[in-house]
């Protein structure tokens, strides 16, 4: 039975000062994810991605390896940022909340760095 | 995680019914949900047929003239009947809004009743807000400043500083916005709801308030302030015509202000 009172439930822990900073990077990402994603877009349509050949040439640009590279980052950044918020919202299990945050942040940290690595590796692969 | 199934006893059921009078020539059905936790029945929704031309224009006058001539059990809150008090808000044709204020005109077919969604219900259409009324008074909502008033009067405000609290002061904290916020709906115990955070910003925006840096150092957590997102169902609600998620806003745009 609990008899605390409302207000004394409501205060809580007290506040957490921060939350601004998930806040605003996820709004920076998304203005972010915008020019990188048309950029991305374009290249697809252009014919870049066509076969193995055709990737190499066209990432072995400086422009175009890092605008990739930069990509992966922010997508990632985002989609963690993203997913935070929605489990945060509806698991409401703490230990099922813990795992599942530290289970996303894995999962994206592990693919973004594959992905980063494979760039890496078809830029200098022709080098 | 959300509970998607009800918890037992809760599924709502068909109730009575109430004829109108046989000489009625103008009637209309108002579906109500009607609940008694004494009881340990399940809620049901009662259905009145009434006479509108013996009753005046607003669903509060209908839900009077229910309890008055039909059935005294009915139960819900009013008190002022012109939209300042705030005692009469609820669910009514699926949007929270004042009974006060809503024209039974405004509604075709029959009329649906609710209490304000997500709420413990005490009885009928009367919720239970000790936990929205805990959290506005965690906000300290009154005028907090070290610098003394001027001895001989009251705080002045230019009549532009006056104006920055426009929009905010007509809030009458019915709590029609908080209990149709999902986010609301999900956090209720740690995110604090459009009302409140309006009131919050009512006093952020008051230029005679000295303590904005505390006042924003308690707002700033990823559940108190930052589980808004701007889903926009508050001020789409709001029976006073205010918007609580424009407010919301402004608090995170001060806060991302401070920021280096």
């Amino acid at each position: 039975m609990k008899m605390q009172s409302d207000l004394g439930r409501v205060r809580g822990l007290g506040s957490a000062k921060s939350g601004s900073s998930h806040w605003w990077t996820q709004r920076v990402t998304a203005m972010a994810n915008l020019p990188l994603g048309i950029w991305f877009i374009i290249s697809i349509l252009a014919g870049h991605t066509a076969d193995y050949d055709a990737v190499q040439a066209w990432l072995s640009s400086y422009f175009h390896s890092t605008m990739m590279i930069l990509l992966i980052i922010s997508v990632a950044v985002h989609f963690t940022h993203g997913l935070q918020v929605v489990i945060e919202d509806y698991v409401h299990n703490r230990k099922a909340e813990v795992i599942s945050l530290m289970l996303i942040k894995a999962v994206a940290a592990f693919l973004s760095v594959a992905a980063v690595v494979s760039v890496l590796r078809i830029v200098f692969a022709g080098a | 995680m959300v509970e998607f199934n009800l918890p037992a006893n809760s599924v709502v059921k068909e109730g009575k019914s109430f004829s109108a009078p046989a000489d009625a020539k103008n009637t209309r059905s108002f579906k109500i949900y009607r609940f008694d936790p004494d009881s340990g029945d399940n809620p049901r929704t009662d259905t009145y047929d009434i006479d509108l031309d013996k009753c005046g224009p607003m669903v509060l006058d209908a839900l009077i003239k229910i309890k008055n001539e039909i059935d005294a059990t009915l139960t819900f809150r009013r008190s002022c009947r012109e939209g300042i008090c705030g005692s009469c808000a609820m669910n009514i044709d699926g949007r929270n809004t004042l009974a006060c204020l809503k024209p039974i005109d405004d509604i075709k077919g029959e009329v649906k009743i609710y209490p304000l969604p997500h709420m413990p219900v005490v009885k009928d259409l009367v919720p239970d807000l000790s936990q929205p009324y805990a959290q506005l008074a965690s906000i300290e909502p009154w005028l907090k400043a070290d610098s003394p008033a001027p001895p001989d009067g009251e705080r002045l405000q230019s009549r532009e500083e006056r104006a920055q609290l426009d929009g905010l002061w007509e809030c009458i904290l019915c709590f029609s916005c908080s209990t149709a916020c999902p986010s609301y709906w999900w956090n209720s115990d740690r995110y604090l709801g459009p009302a409140v955070l309006l009131q919050a910003y009512r006093w952020l925006a008051d230029s005679r308030d000295e303590y904005t840096g505390e006042r924003l150092d308690a707002l700033e957590d990823p559940f108190r302030l930052y589980r808004c997102h701007t889903i926009m169902n508050c001020t789409n609600t709001c029976p006073k015509g205010l918007n609580p998620a424009l407010a919301i806003t402004e608090i995170k745009k001060m806060i991302a202000e401070r920021r280096a």
